[in-house]
């Protein structure tokens, strides 16, 4: 009997410890996600004041304008159209260096599963990616900025930032070459398809949403990249098309409003607009690998 | 020549690329760290003097050293605890489940945010709160550039391991609860001593991740060139210092900064081979 009752107690005191623990996960998961809603709620209420058609058309105003303004109790004037194009500008320069050469080794890598070579390629791009962004902006001063455009560049921001796209680009190139079944293959082969023909018009069209994809998710990182563009492309007060030129971008003017005690009503809406490109590329990019993952 | 040939020569070719530019990364690092090494010696990783004045130019890389370690592990240390818990909710308790889904949704989102937004909000909500707690006078500090690090690499914390956690065979879970284990009794005497590994080594590459963060920890640690000597202390980190002196710097500062960089590369480089190579180790079995 008494060995039942305080057995009784043990197994309650057990079943308490389980409870307790089960809810203790639930309640830290919980506050786990307080911090997104937290950053997303700020950004959206502090930024959707200054979002405006100015926001969009005009470049980022000097310090002098914004104090006046500010003096006068107006909304500051003037926009991040310098910002905007500076990335679009920037992204594209990254994205013509690494979606070719990316892709191309991605279906190197999966056309020639283990070999020491390959091995070597792959554990190169597994310590690419490792990479802190400020380090490859080191490099981007020291191979670009320093010894190809004499200054900071476009080109020194887009090469630094095409670095950082190339071994995600690598990576789901083989991850979904891969997953192609051999048979589709050995299908084309059969019927005397050349070697070439059949990457280039069977392997890439079958796998074209999983190469999208990548190039995507790769994009939507490096839209929001600030460190390594301090050290090439610097930033600029002016829509600068010059590929030789110091260029601007959004993540860099919300650092420049960020210094600016004139101009620090903007840093919101600013952080705002990146927001909403990071997470619509971001969208379209799992939306596509939904629905088309046919194989 | 046929196509076939110059297909096959073509895709070789751009794996010479990725061969070149990382030999080329790590050769560039070399060259521009030789003239502060050739000044410093080995002493350039054990001084934590900062000095830029012209004539008495001194400089060493500890401070900023230990200002990564402290940070980078302090943040891990917070992350630990809200990564673990996600990852049962979402491959042990609610696994496939919707509220799961919805819950990795959100914290893949915490991996979409950029690193200067992070940046903001720690500056403008964090701090304020921190000075309010009376934690720290200024705000800015190790304590606080920490806490927005730990929720920075929370998504990278939880990927592998949720997954790992999901793997853990069916049978042996059943054979613990036959054996008459509460489910807490199971997770921690089953699941964990069988996933261990595969968690461990998504934390070893959050870790990887925190190290090298620059524009969240710029804005938060204080920048001060000198050893924190508490964690609520200011200090600064590798990736921060040269962010906010790579501009302006040239001779031997710019040497300086780029032997840091360089110590940095090698420091997350050692950090994510040993979480790869664990990881590797647990996904063949």
């Amino acid at each position: 009997m008494d060995f039942i009752i305080k057995n009784t107690k043990s197994l309650n005191y057990r079943l308490f410890k389980d409870k307790l623990f089960y809810y203790l996960i639930i309640i830290i998961s919980a506050i786990t996600i307080v911090p997104v809603l937290l950053i997303l709620a700020k950004l959206f209420i502090k930024g959707y004041r200054q979002i405006n058609l100015s926001f969009f058309t005009e470049v980022a105003p000097n310090t002098l304008e914004a104090m006046t303004a500010v003096a006068n109790n107006e909304i500051i004037p003037g926009g991040i159209l310098n910002g905007i194009t500076g990335s679009i500008f920037m992204v594209l320069i990254a994205s013509v260096i690494a979606v070719p050469i990316g892709i191309l080794t991605g279906i190197y890598l999966s056309e020639n599963q283990d070999k020491i070579y390959t091995n070597l390629i792959r554990t190169l791009t597994d310590i690419l990616q490792g990479v802190p962004s400020i380090v490859l902006g080191i490099i981007g001063y020291i191979w670009i900025v320093k010894a190809v455009t004499n200054g900071f560049s476009a080109l020194a921001g887009g090469f630094s930032l095409s670095i950082m796209m190339l071994p995600l680009i690598i990576r789901s190139t083989e991850e979904t070459l891969k997953m192609i079944p051999e048979s589709i293959k050995e299908a084309g082969l059969a019927l005397g398809v050349p070697y070439h023909k059949v990457i280039f018009k069977l392997l890439l069209p079958t796998g074209l949403s999983g190469l999208l994809t990548g190039v995507l998710l790769s994009v939507s990182r490096i839209l929001g990249e600030t460190a390594p563009l301090i050290l090439t492309a610097l930033g600029s007060y002016a829509i600068n098309w010059n590929i030789e030129k110091p260029t601007s971008a959004i993540p860099l003017l919300i650092w420049e409003f960020y210094n600016d005690p004139n101009l620090i009503n903007l840093i919101w809406s600013s952080s705002l607009l990146l927001m909403i490109f990071v997470l619509a590329i971001n969208i379209i990019a799992k939306r596509i690998s939904a629905k088309y993952k046919t194989y | 020549m046929n196509g076939e040939k110059i297909t096959r020569i073509v895709l070789f070719l751009s794996t010479l690329i990725i061969l070149f530019i990382s030999i080329g990364i790590g050769f560039s690092l070399v060259k521009g760290s030789i003239p502060a090494f050739k000044e410093f010696g080995i002493q350039f990783i054990f001084s934590s003097e900062w000095n830029p004045t012209e004539g008495r130019e001194e400089y060493g890389a500890l401070s900023f050293i230990v200002g990564t370690l402290v940070t980078s592990i302090f943040a891990l240390i917070i992350c630990i605890p809200m990564a673990f818990s996600v990852s049962l909710f979402i491959g042990e308790y609610f696994r496939n489940s919707k509220l799961a889904n919805v819950l990795s949704s959100i914290i893949d989102l915490l991996a979409g945010i950029p690193s200067i937004v992070y940046g903001l909000w720690g500056f403008y909500v964090l701090r304020p709160l921190v000075i309010d707690l009376g934690i720290n006078e200024q705000g800015f500090g190790i304590f606080t550039a920490s806490i927005i690090l730990a929720i920075m690499i929370i998504p990278y914390a939880t990927s592998i391991s949720s997954e790992i956690i999901q793997m853990v065979p069916k049978d042996l879970k059943e054979a613990a609860y036959a054996l008459g284990a509460t489910r807490r009794e199971m997770i921690f005497k089953v699941l964990i001593p069988s996933a261990g590994s595969g968690i461990f080594a998504s934390y070893i590459l959050a870790l990887g991740r925190a190290l090298g963060e620059t524009m969240a920890v710029t804005m938060l640690i204080g920048n001060t060139n000198v050893i924190p000597d508490s964690l609520f202390a200011t200090g600064n980190t590798m990736a921060s210092v040269i962010a906010n002196q790579f501009g302006e710097a040239d001779g031997l500062k710019l040497s300086s900064l780029i032997a840091i960089g360089l110590l940095l590369f090698l420091i997350t480089w050692i950090v994510n081979l040993i979480g790869r190579f664990i990881k590797n180790q647990v996904m063949k079995k």
